[in-house]
């Protein structure tokens, strides 16, 4: 049982790291991007194929992978969501909705069904483990993705609240028109949102290939259990998403000491409770979108 | 007399009476097709009409409603679980496929009452995770036997080519009978309700639209058409795979067929189900990099015509057979020479 919390919570990381980009781009450009997922496959991909091809260490892959990422997450930004943004709410689900199955069987396509995984070019990194005393032990790449996750995070925190980007950023989450009548490039900014966000699902990607076995069409679970983060941690908030990443991970791990199908029931029944709970408090009318928005300043 | 005196709203153009005789026509001739085509025309039959019946209920959700599910497979799914259920416990299997999608729809009305209170984007993958979950749930049955899967061998028990047409005509009426039932819903002020909130939800309910109800109706009747179209598959299918019959590669279908064929009209849907079956005829062999073809031309409808086919043949010709809404035209030349007279009647 401690076994599993200690597991939760270091869960927890991955799901925060994979979730930070859902929910930024959600809360700069308003749409909830229902490829992120496979986009998150399709960074690991690209790291496999570089180890599989060029023999690179994985970590080495994954820094041209992540640049290539945010291109990709610009360009997207730039030909794809920004002309579907314009049409409602509508389109910019069904498009990203669309692109998610494009990925997946391209992906399919291009490396086959075959299960593939990261974990056994990266040494004895994948079950090393650091040994503590009362016979506890604590995984290595666990930990390692739990700080990778947290300095992740923290660079983001930074960019937001120190730099010129993260400022006209936080005032096009907030008010779009008011950022544009002030000199801010909305369009711009979006686009950078679009990049980080990418960026950070291929980083999670990479780490989720490192831990697990994964297949062309494991991209939509990985979406699911982000965007169960997110709403766990509260949308908009950087911190509030390691904390909705961490309750999801608790949750599945201790459900899976149940049974092996309690792993992703558990975290549903948590996330749909949790949800059953925000009716609950926010009586039967909800909070407006714009006020459940962003919290970047305080974060 | 004001000049709004000349227009007079209509419902039924002459084009559109025609359209709908044509398809009473239509699925009067597809009811006999049994006499002139073989078992694998029927079945080829039988499966367009689940695309058909699919579109049409994803597109009554989110073209008309504006509720973009990604979760219609639970139902899909749970219609043939229950169907399958119901079989074990000794029910006929044909009616247990029509009860089946009424026990579907029946778990449709809870879940209705917590996922219609998210919105967009919330409620798209809210409405995924409860179709996951509810696979999961149906995966502790020991009669599904997890990954496994299992069959409605009970279809066996009938002579293959009287399965084939009945299973056939099931299809055929269930189709009619939802599409009429969607026609007549939209044209309904429940129609009307619901897309009065989807284009604005304050405005609507400060008309006094009861606005959680009517998008209730909406999604409960959708849900119904989707595990109607699951006991279809499976009773053509007869086998059940927990990851394919509540797999999202439905919704990926129904969107595809949709944004293809036309969001928001009543034809645009049948179009989109007729070509994506021909594509899956021809193309179907090529797997994966066919889907990922699919994914793309959803996404380039999406981007570049998003009122799909149908909606550039209207856009072009004006063209609408099965109309859901009112129209203004210029009255008749009669309608003018009656007011004119009513008019100098009034003067005198």
């Amino acid at each position: 049982m401690f076994d599993a919390i200690v597991q939760g919570v270091l869960l927890g990381g991955y799901y925060a790291m994979l979730a930070s980009g859902l929910s930024l781009l959600f809360g700069v450009a308003r749409f909830i991007n229902l490829a992120h997922g496979d986009l998150a496959l399709l960074g690991a991909y690209l790291v496999l194929a570089l180890v599989r091809r060029f023999g690179l260490d994985p970590f080495v892959a994954t820094v041209p992978v992540l640049f290539v990422m945010a291109a990709l997450g610009w360009f997207m930004q730039k030909w794809l969501f920004a002309r579907t943004m314009r049409g409602g709410i509508l389109l910019p689900l069904l498009t990203t909705f669309g692109l998610g199955a494009a990925i997946q069987n391209g992906l399919y396509g291009a490396f086959g069904s075959d299960a593939a995984s990261l974990g056994n070019h990266i040494g004895n990194l994948s079950w090393d483990s650091f040994d503590l005393p009362f016979g506890i032990s604590i995984g290595k790449l666990p930990v390692l993705t739990f700080a990778t996750a947290v300095m992740a995070l923290g660079a983001l925190q930074l960019l937001l609240s120190r730099t010129r980007f993260g400022r006209a950023l936080r005032a096009t989450s907030q008010d779009p028109e008011a950022a544009r009548l002030s000199g801010v490039d909305a369009e711009r900014v979006q686009r950078g949102a679009a990049a980080i966000a990418v960026a950070l699902a291929g980083l999670a990607g990479v780490f989720l290939a490192m831990r697990s076995l994964i297949n062309p069409y494991s991209g939509p679970a990985e979406l699911i259990y982000a965007f169960e983060a997110v709403v766990i941690g509260g949308i908009g908030s950087l911190w509030g998403t390691l904390t909705g990443g961490i309750v999801l991970g608790l949750a599945q791990c201790v459900g899976a000491t149940v049974s092996p199908q309690g792993f992703q029931l558990a975290g549903h029944v948590v996330f749909l409770v949790w949800l059953g709970g925000r009716f609950y408090s926010q009586g039967t009318r909800g909070t407006p979108w714009h006020r459940r928005l962003l919290k970047w300043g305080s974060a | 007399m004001s000049r709004a005196g000349e227009f007079v709203v209509e419902r039924w153009s002459a084009a559109e009476r025609r359209a709908a005789a044509g398809a009473v026509i239509a699925f009067a001739a597809l009811a006999l097709a049994p006499l002139a085509i073989g078992g694998q025309g029927l079945d080829k039959l039988t499966t367009l009409f689940v695309y058909m019946l699919l579109a049409a209920m994803w597109n009554l959700l989110s073209g008309y409603a504006g509720l973009v599910s990604v979760g219609q497979q639970a139902y899909f799914g749970l219609g043939a679980y229950f169907a399958l259920r119901l079989v074990s416990f000794g029910f006929a299997p044909y009616p247990a496929l029509l009860v089946g999608a009424l026990g579907a729809a029946a778990i449709a009305v809870p879940v209705s009452i917590f996922l219609l209170r998210l919105r967009d984007g919330e409620f798209a993958v809210a409405s995924w995770v409860v179709a996951e979950a509810i696979r999961i749930l149906v995966m502790f049955d020991l009669l599904v036997q997890g990954e496994t899967g299992t069959s409605l061998i009970a279809l066996n028990s009938y002579d293959p080519a009287t399965r084939l047409v009945a299973t056939y005509w099931f299809a055929l009426a269930s189709l009619a009978a939802m599409l009429v039932t969607t026609f007549l819903l939209l044209r309904s002020r429940i129609g009307a309700a619901g897309q009065a909130i989807r284009d604005d939800e304050e405005a609507a309910r400060s008309l006094g639209v009861d606005v959680t109800r009517t998008r209730q109706i909406i999604y409960v009747l959708a849900a119904f058409g989707c595990a109607l179209a699951g006991v279809i598959w499976l009773a053509s299918a007869i086998t059940f795979l927990p990851r394919t019959n509540f797999g999202v590669q439905w919704t990926v279908f129904m969107l595809f067929m949709v944004l293809v064929g036309g969001l928001r009209t009543m034809e645009g849907p049948i179009l989109g189900a007729v070509i994506f079956f021909v594509l899956q005829e021809v193309f179907g062999n090529y797997g994966a990099w066919y889907l990922f073809g699919i994914g793309v031309v959803a996404v380039a409808f999406a981007l570049a015509l998003p009122g799909g086919l149908w909606g550039a043949v209207h856009a072009r010709w004006g063209l609408h057979l099965f109309p859901v809404g009112e129209r203004l035209v210029r009255g008749s030349v009669d309608a003018r020479v009656a007011r004119a007279v009513e008019d100098a009647r009034s003067v005198t």
